[in-house]
């Protein structure tokens, strides 16, 4: 018997936590290609960068931590690929491991852009610690940022970028920030949020190309309308790649990400996927979704240990994320799709606030500006079937707070 | 360098000193601490870092912040007077031979 979990992150890491949590005594393998002790990424784009600080990289367990729960961690090593009829991953250093369960835990990669200078010194993607190290010390001497893509990551980075008194430009190809993720109301309010902390938010423009100056380096960044903008640092956030092509290799499905069920089972039965490589099916979307954030890495690894351990259930946890840019303090519960009807919370101009959502009069996410009480109300309704009517929501003086706790309340009597 | 003690619902301790400046969560996580678990990486966002504080070291303490007080209110483990989220208390010589108890649950 034996585990073998490819990749060192978050979500990787919770498989093995929750595997010798739930009694399992046999061997626990973690293949990490990243050398270090395995560390939490949402710091790197906000503390991390943070002006006059000496950074240090958050881990996500203990260096005793291994040797305490003997959790075997082979780090700076990659699988190179998986023989499923033998049951056995085999590493880029030589090495074969034999398998019962082996889990997926791949993580995603940065989308690259394809456009020319893209290559050029100065142009940075932000995923690893290496990266975040080499954009610490570029911005203490950084004059002119330019930031593609105006999704979570890049943006946090504008807002760091500033702090270090660079001059920051965002050139976002979609009419509204972070759309993916975020209610056109909500999107708004950042947009002027990024503009009051002196962000050049320049949307419905995207990257054409980069221009080197004198130096090789990168000198200037050339948009989709012609407007060239000085560049002394770029950073690209234009989404991610799940990382699953040794899942595919191996003959299991995959279609943005490894196709797991509803146990978070692969294909095949002795595989598991978890995290931002899974591609799987969403009770609260209604669909196959695949995330990114640590919510899910965590909640799925807890629970494709249980289906290890013999316990296999419907993986039906709540999505919750959250961002901080500058001092806006971002909450959001459940997951929005476009078309929802919303409700405002609050008063938008005291940056706190939230944006109710409701898909066929239910709730269906909730978004928090600078109000932690509303977003832990709005995760307790959701994980639940309580939520107020829109238009009970909209009644003044209406408390998210206040209702949760009376009708949660009523719901356990 | 402060020294604090981190109590186990077990009774086993852990006495860890912490650089100043350097918050409870991070210094927990960081030596392998049980129970602490930190997933936000210590933004007040997630309330997994969760410590109830012994009453003798109340007066020490930073006061608890807006975000702080509202985290505070959802934490997985029972929230009494003495609650505080670990990543909000940063170590300083004042806080030297603080002890904290670990709650038995953060998620
Ligand atoms: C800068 C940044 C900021 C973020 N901020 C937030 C935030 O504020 N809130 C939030 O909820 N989420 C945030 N996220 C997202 C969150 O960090 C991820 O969703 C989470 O880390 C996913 O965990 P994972 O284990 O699935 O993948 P990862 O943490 O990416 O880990 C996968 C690991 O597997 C390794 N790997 C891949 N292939 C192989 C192989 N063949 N062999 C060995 N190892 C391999 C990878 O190198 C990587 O180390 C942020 C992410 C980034 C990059
Ligand atoms: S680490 Fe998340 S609230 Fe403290």
């Amino acid at each position: 018997m034996s585990v073998v979990i490819i990749g060192g992150g978050q979500a990787g890491l919770q498989v093995a936590d929750s595997l010798r949590g739930g009694g399992y005594m046999d061997n626990i393998t973690i293949i990490a290609d990243e050398p270090e002790l395995p560390y939490q990424r949402p710091p790197l784009s906000k503390d991390y960068l943070a002006p006059g600080k000496k950074p240090t990289p958050l881990p996500l367990r203990g260096g005793s931590f291994f040797a305490d729960k003997k959790i075997e961690l082979r780090a700076g090593v990659a699988a190179t690929s998986v023989d499923r009829s033998a049951r056995t991953v085999h590493l880029a250093d030589g090495a074969a491991l034999p398998y019962e369960h082996l889990v997926f835990a791949t993580g995603a990669a940065n989308r690259v852009l394809a456009c020319a200078g893209a290559d050029l010194d100065g142009v940075h993607g932000l995923k690893t610690l290496h990266d975040a190290e080499r954009l610490h010390a570029a911005l203490t001497a950084a004059r002119n940022v330019v930031v593609i893509g105006a999704g979570f990551i890049g943006l946090e980075f504008a807002a760091a970028a500033r702090a270090h008194g660079c001059e920051v430009t965002v050139l976002e190809f979609a009419p509204r920030p972070m759309g993916r993720a975020l209610s056109p109301a909500m999107g708004k309010w950042f947009t002027s949020a990024h503009a009051a902390l002196g962000v050049r938010l320049r949307l419905n423009e995207g990257i054409d190309h980069f221009e080197a100056g004198p130096d090789g380096h990168v000198g200037a960044a050339v948009s989709t309308i012609g407007t060239s903008y000085a560049a002394d640092l770029v950073v690209v956030g234009i989404g991610v790649i799940p990382n699953d092509i040794l899942a595919t290799a191996a003959g299991l499905a995959t279609a943005n990400g490894i196709v797991v069920d509803e146990a978070l089972r692969t294909s095949d039965p002795a595989i598991l996927a978890v995290g931002d490589c899974a591609n799987f099916p969403s009770v609260h979307a209604g669909t196959r979704i695949r995330l990114e954030s640590v919510q899910n890495a965590t909640d799925q690894g807890r629970h494709a240990a249980q289906t290890i351990l013999g316990k296999p259930a419907a993986y039906a946890e709540l999505p919750w994320f959250w961002s901080t840019q500058g001092g806006f303090r971002l909450q959001i519960a459940g997951l929005s799709a476009p078309g929802d009807e919303t409700v405002l919370n609050g008063d938008p101009e005291t940056s706190r606030f939230s944006i109710l959502c409701f898909r066929d009069g239910r709730l269906s996410a909730v978004e928090s500006m600078n109000s932690p009480a509303d977003h832990m109300a709005a995760r307790k309704l959701l994980a639940s079937s309580w939520g107020p009517a829109p238009e009970e929501a909209a009644t003044p003086g209406f408390s998210l707070k206040t209702f949760a706790r009376e009708s949660l309340l009523g719901s356990t009597q | 360098m402060p020294s604090i003690t981190f109590t186990q619902p077990s009774g086993v301790t852990d006495v860890v000193t912490v650089q100043d400046g350097t918050s409870l969560m991070r210094a927990a996580v960081t030596n392998g601490v049980d129970g602490i678990v930190g997933e936000c990486g210590g933004q007040a966002m997630c309330a997994t870092c969760h410590v109830y504080v012994r009453p003798e070291f109340a007066d020490v303490l930073p006061e608890v912040g807006d975000d702080e007080e509202e985290m505070l209110d959802c934490t997985t483990a029972e929230r009494t007077d003495r609650s505080r989220l670990g990543c909000q208390i940063l170590a300083s010589a004042d806080l030297d031979g603080l002890v904290v108890d670990v709650p038995a649950d953060q998620v």
